[in-house]
């Protein structure tokens, strides 16, 4: 593939290369306003005439679950429009109560379990990246290594013996098994955002305070911490997100119906209900993600920089 | 920029130290351990203690009951024998197969749409963005098995055009498929990082194989696809390691009993019923270190086939 590029002018890499993002995107886009001819705008058009489209067909399952949950329960069956003449707010009320507990008590099990996942991230994964980004220290490489394989580790070869420990010290349906992973940085995903985050703030900045005769914790409590203000917000919103949806963990941990998250909720509610509750069933499901869709509404710029910049979902 | 890439570096830069970490060696010891320290504890307590304790299960026999009781190779011959477990295998390779390689095309051809200074790109990026964030979740599952059910949204669709359609989910021969869509519908993670890549593209080459007369086409095959092959390859390993472990969606669809006659039983799920629904624990360690391995015979594979496609510009 080398020799097929060198077929091409070579373009002086210092000047065009990555370094310069900005630079390009910049001629990228007056090419896209100056030069306008017809034949483009035709193109442009037909490129949104397929966005359009393929947008419309990736939401519309969601939009369908949105309205349907506003129906009657026998129209879900035959309705596949997303016209509603009339709301049925029944479903939601029904869908409240259908459970042991009202659903409020599954979202506020899930908020603990959240807000205790958010804090164990933010707090030792910031400590374990300004480790592997600004000390110097015997094993490093290694431990970064193994930090970074443990990324990519499948949960199933550590469940089983997780759940002996913990039910041995009596953890079982505790929040406890949820959040103490958290605390000790075994999202290692983070700790590597962080770490890429922190390389990019200047040193002169550590050895400024050091010079003033700052030690580490200081440096770490009062010129990193809210320098990366935006990689804790990212480290936020996916803890969020992803411990919000998390069903594995609650499955194994969480059976007693008074601990129950909201997926492990949903889930007693899919089984406990024959094929006649599809309404109630929408409804619930719909207040599940609505934590979520808030949290992407107000956090995505976050949470596309995160996916861009580490490159993992 | 990714961990992979990360992984590589470190690889290849094997022992030569930088000047600056010769100079500052062992200065910081005590205080990155402190710093490390949860990170440590997290490492030996809840990551290496337990895949060294899975290994030695994945020889005993163990309901957690009784005491561990040593049987040697026992799992690992009886899953060559076990049909149940064959056919999870095939029906996961499937899922990973087809699934991974037509999420990931869906994604860079709709990164490759939205790159050219298109007007909305914020906006369409959110809306394809949306259903990854979504797709995990078990109310996401819950609208997946309305719609692909025999009364569901798309039969439902189907009959407005006469077309009387299957029951998607509960025919053995489709259910796997409905949730393979399901994979290929979180598209969004993949095409925002395809969609970074190409930024980073000097459109400096593309003005130049325009003057040399290229056509759009192969403007694609020898500039953009070069470019982007490392970015395709690691959300390529990523995809597959991630895929090898899903379990949310078929568990829901299928009410947690991989139905119907088995056709999405993911091996993740079978490895959960073995587990923590019979407790035979031993077998379930085994089966869990034999994924762990076939992950890494894949991610192997994927790193040596890459020096065949995959470009560095460095």
């Amino acid at each position: 593939m080398t020799t097929k590029l060198e077929t091409l002018p070579a373009p002086d890499k210092k000047t065009s290369g990555a370094g310069k993002p900005k630079n390009h995107r910049k001629l990228r886009e007056s090419r896209g306003t100056l030069a306008f001819s017809r034949s483009q705008r035709n193109k442009a058009l037909g490129k949104h005439a397929i966005l359009i489209l393929a947008g419309g067909l990736m939401i519309y399952p969601l939009l369908w679950m949105l309205v349907s949950s506003l129906r009657a329960n026998e129209l879900i069956f035959r309705e596949p429009g997303l016209w509603l003449n009339s709301l049925e707010m029944s479903n939601y009320t029904d869908g409240w109560s259908a459970l042991t507990h009202p659903f409020g008590h599954y979202m506020i099990n899930s908020a603990i379990v959240v807000m205790g996942s958010i804090l164990g991230n933010l707090v030792s994964c910031s400590m374990a990246a300004y480790a592997f980004a600004r000390l110097q220290f015997t094993g490093k490489k290694l431990f970064f290594g193994i930090m970074l394989l443990t990324i990519m580790l499948p949960f199933h070869v550590i469940i089983v013996p997780q759940y002996i420990l913990f039910s041995q010290i009596g953890w079982v349906n505790t929040f406890w098994p949820l959040i103490v992973p958290k605390l000790l940085a075994t999202e290692a995903f983070f700790v590597f955002l962080m770490v890429q985050f922190i390389r990019g703030i200047p040193k002169d900045l550590d050895e400024a305070a050091r010079i003033d005769g700052a030690g580490h914790p200081r440096i770490f409590l009062r010129v990193i911490l809210p320098l990366m203000v935006p990689a804790l917000a990212t480290t936020t919103i996916f803890t969020f997100i992803w411990t919000w949806n998390d069903f594995f963990g609650a499955l194994i941990y969480l059976t007693d119906p008074d601990m129950f998250t909201v997926p492990v909720a949903l889930r007693a509610f899919v089984d406990s209900q024959s094929a006649t509750s599809w309404g109630s069933l929408f409804a619930m499901s719909i207040v599940s993600l609505l934590p979520v869709f808030l949290v992407f509404l107000f956090g995505q710029r976050f949470l596309i920089k995160g996916i861009a910049t580490t490159g993992i979902k | 920029m990714s961990a992979i890439s990360e992984l590589s570096t470190i690889s290849r830069r094997k022992g030569k130290a930088t000047a600056e970490e010769k100079k500052a060696n062992g200065r910081d010891n005590k205080a990155a351990y402190i710093f490390l320290l949860p990170w440590l504890v997290g490492l030996v307590a809840i990551t290496i203690g337990p895949m060294l304790m899975s290994l030695y299960l994945s020889f005993t026999d163990y309901n957690l009951l009784q005491p561990p009781e040593w049987v040697g190779l026992d799992n690992f011959t009886r899953m060559f024998s076990d049909a149940r477990l064959h056919n999870s295998l095939g029906v996961t390779f499937t899922y990973v197969l087809v699934g991974v390689p037509l999420q990931l095309a869906v994604a860079l051809l709709i990164a490759l749409v939205l790159d050219k200074g298109l007007r909305g790109l914020p906006f369409y990026r959110s809306v394809f963005y949306l259903p990854s964030l979504l797709g995990g979740s078990v109310a996401v599952a819950i609208l997946w098995k309305q719609i692909f059910g025999t009364t569901g949204l798309v039969n439902q669709v189907l009959a407005m055009f006469g077309v009387q359609g299957p029951g998607w989910i509960s025919d053995p021969s489709t259910a796997l498929s409905s949730i393979i869509l399901l994979h290929v519908w979180t598209f969004g993670a993949p095409m925002i990082i395809f969609l970074a890549g190409l930024r980073q593209i000097p459109v400096m080459y593309y003005e130049a194989a325009k003057v040399d007369g290229a056509t759009a086409l192969q403007q694609f095959w020898k500039i953009t696809m070069p470019m982007l092959s490392p970015i395709i390859f690691f959300n390529l390993v990523l995809q597959i390691i991630g895929s090898f472990q899903s379990f949310t969606q078929a568990f829901i669809v299928s009410g947690g009993s991989g139905g119907p006659s088995d056709s999405t039983m993911f091996f993740t799920l079978y490895l959960y019923q073995k587990g923590f629904g019979q407790f035979d624990m031993g077998y379930a360690s085994a089966m869990a270190w034999f994924l762990l391995v076939i992950i890494g015979v894949f991610t192997a594979i994927n790193f040596i086939a890459s020096k065949y496609w995959v470009f560095y510009d460095d």
